[in-house]
C-alpha cells in the first residue's frame, strides 16, 4: 500500500469518527463545562454573591447581631441618612483619601529604582528579591516591628533623627497628626516591591530600537526618558494607579494591628470603621450600609478605569 | 565579559540603598537575639555581643508550636483546594465551549472587585448557621475559591492552541483526559506560580482567622503572634522572636521559588 493510501484511509476513518462525535458534541461539551466550572461557581455563589445580596438587604434594617433574626426591622434609608451625618465615617473617608497619597509615592520611587536596576546594575535578581521581601511578609509581623521602630521615646528612628540634631522628632503613631503619615510610610515600604516588578517587566518590553533611533537623532538621556520611557509606560502607570487606589481602600489588616484606627480616629479608614461597627459595636445593619457605600465607591473607580483606559492610554 | 566600572559603582551604591531598605528586617532579627535591656540601646548594636537564642525558646514555649501547626494545616489544604478549583474552572472557561460561558466568566470575575470586608457580616451569619464558625474547615473554605487564580490561569490556558484539543478529541479523548494529560502539564509553571502566591497569601491572612476563629487552640500563626505581642507587653525581644518566626518560613519559600513568584507577578500583574 502506498503512503498516500494510508493517509486517505486515515482521513476517512477520522471523518467517520468526527461525524459520530459531532452528533452529541454540544451536549457533551455542555456537561463537561458544567463539571469543570461547578466548584468555582458554587463556591463563589455561596461565599460572595449570596452575601452581597444579603448585605444589601441588611443595610435597610436596624438589625444587630445579638438580636435574633426575628427582631429585624425594616427601616428604609435610615442607616444611610445617619451615615452621611456620622462624623467618624466622614473622617474615615477623608483618611482613606489621604491614604491614596501612598500610591503615587510608591509608583515614583518604584519607577526610579526600576530604571536603575533594569540596565545599570549587576545581580539584578538579587535586587528584585530584596525589594519584594516586605510584600511577602506578614502584615502582622511588619506592623509589630514598625510599632517599635516608630516608638516615640526610644525607637531607633527617633534616636536617629535626634542624632541628626532634630530636637523634637514627631511622635509618629502616638500623635494623631503623624499617625496617618506613619501608616503611609509603612504602606509605601510594603508595596514598592510589587510596583517595581511590574515596572521592570514593562521596561523590558520597550523596544531597544526606539532608544537607538533617538540616540542617532542626538537625544539626551533625559529626552529619552521623557519622550520614550514615560509614554511607553502609560498603561503600566494606569494599571498600578488603579490597583493601588483600590488596594488603599482595602487597607484593613495594617490598621487593625498597627493603630486600631487611633489615636482618636486619626487612622480609621472605611473598612476599619465597618469592622468596628459590625464586630465591636455589633451594629450589623449600619455596617452593611457602610459596605454598600464602599462598594459603590469602588465600582465608580473601576468604571473610571474602564473608560479611562481608552482615553488616557494611547500611543 | 568586561567589567564596567560605572555599572560596578552603581551596583555598590544600590546595594547600600537595598540594605537600608531591609533594615527593619535586620533590626528585627537583631533585636530578637538580644537581652531585653539592650533592645533599644543606641547606637544600635547590629550584631549582639552574645546571641540570646533562649528568646526563641521562651517564645516557642507558649502556644507557638500549635499555631504553627494550625497555619501549616490550613495553608496547605487551602492552597491545594484553591489551585485545583482554579485550574479546573480556568480550563472550563477557556477550552470548553458552552452556552453563556463568557457571560458566566465575567460575572464570576466581577466578584473580584468586592472587598472582603464588605461581605463579612453575612458571611459571619452564614458560617454561624452552617456551624462553620470557629472551625478550620470554615477558614479553609473562605479562601479556597479565589477568582484571581482562575483569571490568571485562564490566560495561560488560552495560550494553548485549540488544535491540540481538537486532535485529542478526534482520537477519542474526553475533556477529563485532555485536561489531565495535555492541558495541565502545559501550564504547570503557571500553576506552580499561583500555588506559591496562594500559599503566601493564605499564610499571611490575618483577617480571616481574626473574625472567623475564636478558640485559642485553633489560632493560626498570624493571630497567635498578635495575641502574643499583646500579652507580652514590654518584652520586646520575645515579641521580635515571635515576629521572626512568623516571617522566616515564607521568606525561605520565597527565596527558593523567587523566579516563579516574580515572573508570575510580572506576567499577570496579579495583586492579592
Amino acid at each position: 500500500m502506498s503512503k498516500s493510501n494510508i493517509e486517505v484511509a486515515q482521513i476517512q476513518r477520522s471523518s467517520v469518527k468526527e461525524k459520530k462525535y459531532s452528533m452529541n458534541i454540544a451536549k457533551k461539551e455542555k456537561w463537561a463545562g458544567i463539571f469543570f466550572i461547578a466548584p468555582q461557581l458554587i463556591g463563589t455563589s455561596i461565599l460572595v454573591i449570596l452575601p452581597i445580596f444579603a448585605t444589601f438587604f441588611i443595610s435597610f434594617t436596624d438589625w444587630t447581631f445579638i438580636q435574633g433574626l426575628g427582631n429585624m426591622n425594616f427601616i428604609g434609608l435610615e442607616n444611610y441618612e445617619k451615615l452621611l451625618k456620622d462624623e467618624r465615617f466622614i473622617q474615615s473617608i477623608v483618611n482613606n483619601i489621604w491614604l491614596i497619597a501612598s500610591v503615587p509615592i510608591t509608583m515614583i520611587l518604584a519607577l526610579f529604582l526600576a530604571i536603575i536596576i533594569n540596565k545599570n546594575v549587576y545581580f539584578k535578581s538579587f535586587f528584585k528579591v530584596v525589594y519584594f521581601m516586605p510584600y511577602i511578609s506578614s502584615i502582622v509581623a511588619v506592623a509589630i516591628v514598625f510599632q517599635l521602630l516608630f516608638h516615640p521615646s526610644y525607637g531607633p528612628i527617633n534616636e536617629f533623627l535626634m542624632m541628626l540634631g532634630i530636637e523634637n522628632p514627631p511622635r509618629w503613631l502616638a500623635d494623631s497628626n503623624w499617625a496617618l503619615v506613619s501608616v503611609i510610610i509603612i504602606s509605601v515600604w510594603t508595596s514598592i516591591g510589587f510596583s517595581l516588578i511590574i515596572y521592570l517587566a514593562a521596561l523590558q518590553n520597550i523596544s531597544i530600537e526606539l532608544y537607538e533611533a533617538a540616540e542617532i537623532d542626538g537625544a539626551t538621556a533625559w529626552d529619552k526618558f521623557i519622550h520614550i520611557t514615560v509614554p511607553m509606560l502609560a498603561p503600566t502607570n494606569f494599571f498600578l494607579l488603579i490597583t493601588g487606589v483600590i488596594g488603599s481602600f482595602k487597607a484593613f489588616e495594617l490598621i487593625v494591628v498597627l493603630t486600631d484606627g487611633g489615636p482618636g480616629y486619626s487612622t480609621s479608614v472605611i473598612v476599619y470603621y465597618l469592622y468596628e461597627q459590625a464586630f465591636e459595636n455589633l451594629r450589623s445593619g449600619y455596617a452593611s450600609a457602610i459596605s454598600i457605600l464602599l462598594l459603590i465607591l469602588l465600582l465608580a473607580i473601576t468604571l473610571i478605569q474602564w473608560f479611562g483606559q481608552k482615553k488616557w492610554v494611547n500611543y | 565579559m568586561k567589567l564596567n566600572i560605572r555599572k560596578l559603582l552603581t551596583t555598590i551604591l544600590m546595594l547600600a540603598v537595598g540594605v537600608a531598605f531591609i533594615l527593619p528586617f535586620i533590626w528585627m532579627i537583631s533585636a530578637s537575639l538580644k537581652p531585653e535591656s539592650e533592645v533599644f540601646a543606641y547606637p544600635i548594636q547590629w550584631i549582639p555581643e552574645e546571641l540570646k537564642w533562649s528568646n526563641y525558646k521562651t517564645a516557642w514555649s507558649d502556644g507557638f508550636p500549635l499555631y504553627y501547626w494550625n497555619s501549616i494545616k490550613v495553608t496547605v489544604i487551602t492552597t491545594l483546594i484553591s489551585a485545583t478549583v482554579s485550574t479546573m474552572s480556568a480550563y472550563g472557561f477557556s477550552k470548553i465551549h458552552f452556552k453563556s460561558r463568557d457571560l458566566i466568566f465575567i460575572l464570576v470575575l466581577a466578584t473580584f472587585m468586592i472587598p472582603a470586608q464588605a461581605i463579612l457580616v453575612p458571611q459571619f451569619l452564614l458560617f454561624k448557621y452552617l456551624n462553620l464558625f470557629d472551625t478550620h474547615v470554615g477558614l479553609i473554605l473562605l479562601n479556597s475559591f479565589s477568582v484571581l487564580g482562575t483569571f490568571m490561569l485562564r490566560q495561560f490556558f488560552m495560550g494553548i492552541h485549540d488544535d491540540y484539543i481538537a486532535s485529542a478529541k478526534i482520537d477519542g479523548a474526553g475533556h477529563l483526559r485532555i485536561f489531565s494529560q495535555i492541558a495541565v502539564p502545559l501550564v504547570l509553571p503557571a500553576i506552580s506560580t499561583y500555588f506559591i502566591l496562594r500559599f503566601i497569601w493564605t499564610w499571611n491572612d490575618y483577617q480571616g482567622p481574626l473574625i472567623f476563629i475564636r478558640s485559642d487552640h485553633l489560632y493560626t500563626i498570624q493571630v497567635g503572634i498578635d495575641k502574643f505581642s499583646n500579652e507580652s507587653g514590654e518584652l520586646y525581644s520575645l515579641i521580635m522572636a515571635g515576629a521572626v518566626s512568623a516571617i522566616l518560613p515564607l521568606l525561605i519559600i520565597f527565596i527558593i521559588g523567587q523566579r516563579y513568584v516574580l515572573e508570575g507577578i510580572a506576567l499577570g500583574g496579579v495583586k492579592g
